[in-house]
């Protein structure tokens, strides 16, 4: 058993013990976004128009709980907490940990969309999305964009105290201004070219396309160019601030 | 090379430490707070790189963190957390699949004196509790050299009794045992031998007993003098002190109250020599 795959798929398994064990990720990384679905699914429920918005905006926003917040909260809990140098201790090779971390949001992201998609089909009368691979390609853009950033984020905050205050001064307005209650296009103009420059929006607006509007992926890509530039820069944030222990002083 | 050999220097916390501990020793790092003592272990494990000397731990230099080094260590850190929803008996299995040749999980268990709480979340342990989860961690792979770091360092007495037993019973297995600590009495009570730290320097290296007795082979005689105070002096002869003070009262025709002859012991030759530091003006 100490093949890295089998060791990935060891601590895989612990990691999804661990995390239903534990209310308040569970509650966050997975519960806060279907919860917004049901409120607003219900606020909407007379106008097709705000469904088709708010069932791809909620999308978006359960990939970036499910990465962003969960991975930022997560390793400045498990660094200052000393569980990272802890396990740099044993011959546990840093890839295959990482790894399982990444299958591990990878998984919740997985459920969250099936349902949120589920939900859109049977509740919201969105019906099944237009385009498959058009899907799949944005939410592994947007993944990996928010997966890094998130990293990147971890390597920011001073302590876990402060952690809830850091992520969600990022993901509170993160999510109004992408347009996820709401059609990004309707803001007046100074908010909209904030959010042109945040990734969920362009995430938003890729499985806006796929899952609903049907519009051609070749009409996207600039929305895609922009999660891999984000992306991008959240992979070399990450790997070049990461540390395996809780600062000192 | 099979043992532990090392000798470094960094310029700022450790200043040209060097020692050697032989396979199936307990060694400890005796010193108090910031003298360079966690540095040093950190080193030896691989979380620190050294800036200057030669260092080499089970014939590998830790500094790369080779994992073939990794599967025949264990670590005990000063404090370190665990994940706080899984229970002992989860974390140590989960652990054995680390190492190529892991003990038997109900062993350790029982080892470490966690049969009781085996099934209790990490996050509900007690401190004691989770000293002993994080020796159970460090054990299961049945590794050869042991670090700990400060065992037990805010422990009451009877966890520290308790902790010191499974000290005693790794070195009862014959793993080689490197442990800091600021107790003198942890350190005379569990290490073959000792180097007291000080200002990254170590300042005297042997075995417990040696190190009281041989590091300075003076006597210490102290009495009350006519005005009831108390006199200390230091002396290499004591039979010529002892006639010199016996005689002069007997002729003054008084006593010696409280009159002891001793030894110094650990504890004095450890104050001794880092007081001698401190005095000095620059560091």
């Amino acid at each position: 058993m100490t093949g890295a795959l089998a060791l990935t798929w060891r601590q895989y398994r612990l990691e999804r013990k661990m995390f239903w064990r534990n209310p308040s990720a569970a509650f966050f990384n997975f519960l806060l976004p279907l919860l917004f679905l049901a409120l607003f699914g219900a606020i909407f429920s007379g106008s097709q128009e705000d469904l088709d918005v708010i069932v791809p905006g909620i999308a978006g926003m359960s990939i970036m709980t499910t990465t962003f917040v969960a991975l930022a909260m997560n390793l400045v809990f498990l660094r200052e907490q000393g569980v990272l140098k802890r396990l740099r201790g044993t011959p546990l090779p840093s890839g295959t940990y990482l790894a399982s971390l990444a299958a591990h949001a990878v998984t919740n992201t997985a459920i969250q969309l099936s349902v949120v998609i589920g939900a859109g089909a049977l509740l919201f009368g969105v019906g099944l999305p237009e385009d498959w691979v058009m899907l799949v390609v944005f939410v592994a853009a947007g993944v990996a964009c928010l997966a890094g950033l998130g990293v990147a984020l971890s390597h920011a905050i001073p302590n876990f105290d402060s952690a809830p205050a850091y992520v969600n001064a990022i993901f509170l307005p993160v999510i109004v201004l992408s347009g996820v209650f709401y059609d990004a296009d309707t803001a007046p103009t100074f908010l909209r070219d904030i959010a042109q420059a945040l990734p969920l929006t362009h995430l938003i607006d890729g499985l806006s396309a796929a899952m609903v509007t049907g519009a051609a992926f070749a009409d996207h890509l600039d929305d895609l160019a922009v999660l891999l530039i984000w992306g991008a820069l959240g992979a070399l944030l990450a790997v070049r601030g990461f540390s395996w222990e809780a600062r000192r002083g | 090379m099979r043992d532990l050999h090392k000798s470094y220097a960094d310029v700022h916390a450790v200043q040209g430490i060097d020692f050697e501990v032989a396979r199936g020793e307990v060694f400890g790092l005796l010193g108090p707070n910031g003298a360079g003592k966690t540095t040093t272990v950190e080193v030896l494990e691989g979380y620190r790189e050294r800036s200057r000397g030669i260092v080499s731990v089970l014939g590998h230099d830790p500094a790369g963190r080779p994992r073939a080094l990794r599967e025949r260590v264990g670590i005990v850190l000063q404090s370190s957390g665990i994940y706080r929803h899984a229970t002992p008996r989860e974390l140590i299995t989960h652990w054995a699949g680390f190492y190529p040749a892991a003990r038997d999980v109900e062993e350790v268990i029982d080892l470490a004196g966690l049969r009781e709480s085996e099934h209790v979340l990490a996050r509900k342990l007690s401190g004691g509790q989770a000293r002993r989860l994080d020796f159970a961690l460090a054990l299961i792979g049945d590794p050869e050299l042991i670090f700990l770091d400060e065992p037990t360092t805010g422990f009451d007495p009877a966890a520290r009794r308790a902790a010191w037993d499974t000290i005693r019973a790794l070195a009862d297995l014959g793993k080689t045992v490197l442990l800091t600590t600021h107790y003198l009495d942890e350190a005379q009570a569990l290490c073959d031998r000792v180097a007291i730290v000080k200002d990254g320097r170590i300042l005297a290296v042997g075995a417990p007993a040696e190190l009281g007795v041989g590091a300075s082979s003076r006597y210490r005689v102290s009495w009350r003098d006519d005005d009831g105070e108390l006199v200390m002096r230091e002396t290499d002869d004591p039979t010529a002190l002892l006639h010199q003070l016996t005689s002069a009262a007997l002729a003054r025709g008084t006593g010696l109250e409280d009159l002891s002859v001793g030894r110094p012991s650990l504890e004095d030759v450890y104050l001794e020599l880092t007081a001698e530091i401190d005095a000095e003006p620059s560091r």
